[in-house]
């Protein structure tokens, strides 16, 4: 399987994605912002990271970039689309992802493992992964508070379009398990295609024993399979 | 001659200010925080705080309406996002 990790000034979760997909056995492609054209991928992901300082807002800039348009094409044909953390953010502000992420309701950048619970595990991301299952993933985000308006809302849950959720280790989602004031505890969201997911969470950091755990590795699994 | 042209770009320049809000019903946690601080500072009668972003902006235009327009274009295609966003065109 092919992939592309499109890199923006200020990215600095390039490396690590890539790495994850290439244990992976991805053949993976690093792709600048101001290129023009995509190498031919199943997958693309925009990762986590700083993009233009989050000058305006978190991935405003980026969203405008040249290879976006490119990316925009890519997901209309129904291509593979990943974006963690900023990249989450540059979908939203591309309108390829609906919603926004606002600042965290602490006003605190937050980098801890949290417990996300899996909400809907039929997808190209999700397959290898049980429903309900609980996962521990790393989340380091000033601005991970995600909000859209009810229609859309409605619309995520009618459609089961709701990737990931908040919670503890037992799985329960309340407010005290909402690390950033999210709607519902979301932590990741799919387009209605499903072609696109967008997340805070970072799975490419849960891949290894040694400096984690492997509670990542399921969904670049489920990508292969 | 060289007086002349910039008497010229002088004259086609418009500016204007563009406030930006969050919405009414969109929580601002900064403003909020500012807000307590101003209570514990002793402003006792301080109802309410919203922070926003400014923005000042010349055009190389001399048609007002245009300007306006154009104006409004930027802030829709990138400055404001409308999902949590208000924002204020005004001429300076």
């Amino acid at each position: 399987m092919k992939s592309s990790v499109i890199v923006f000034p200020g990215s600095n979760c390039d490396r690590d994605i890539a790495v994850a997909l290439e244990k992976m056995q991805f053949k993976n492609k690093m792709v600048w912002h101001k290129d023009t054209s995509l190498p031919k991928s199943d997958l693309i992901v925009i990762p986590g990271g700083f993009s233009y300082g989050d000058y305006l807002r978190s991935g405003a800039i980026a969203g405008k970039s040249l290879i976006i348009d490119e990316v925009v094409k890519a997901a209309n044909s129904g291509c593979l689309i990943l974006g963690i953390c900023n990249g989450f953010q540059i979908l939203t502000e591309t309108g390829l992802l609906k919603g926004t992420l606002l600042r965290n309701k602490n006003l605190k950048f937050i980098n801890k493992d949290v417990n996300i619970k899996v909400i809907n595990n039929s997808t190209k991301f999700s397959n290898k992964y049980k429903k309900d299952e609980i996962l521990k993933i790393n989340i380091a985000h000033n601005e991970g508070n995600y909000f859209t308006n009810s229609n859309h809302l409605d619309e995520l849950k009618k459609e089961n379009l709701i990737a990931f959720k908040y919670c503890d280790e037992k799985g329960n989602i309340n407010e005290e398990t909402n690390p950033n004031g999210s709607l519902e505890n979301i932590a990741g969201i799919y387009n209605q295609k499903k072609n696109i997911l967008g997340m805070m969470p970072h799975p490419e950091r849960m891949v290894d024993e040694i400096i984690s755990n492997k509670d990542g590795i399921n969904l670049f699994s489920s990508l292969l399979n | 001659m060289e007086k002349q042209f910039r008497l010229n770009l002088k004259k086609n320049k418009l500016k204007f200010s563009v406030t930006v809000t969050l919405k009414k019903d969109v929580l601002d946690p900064q403003g909020k925080v500012v807000q307590n601080t101003l209570v514990n500072m002793g402003m006792s009668n301080l109802k309410n705080i919203r922070q926003g972003k400014h923005f000042e902006i010349e055009v190389d235009e001399n048609d007002t309406e245009v300007a306006q327009k154009k104006i409004d274009e930027m802030c829709k295609k990138l400055l404001v996002n409308l999902i949590i966003e208000d924002y204020k065109i005004n001429k300076i």
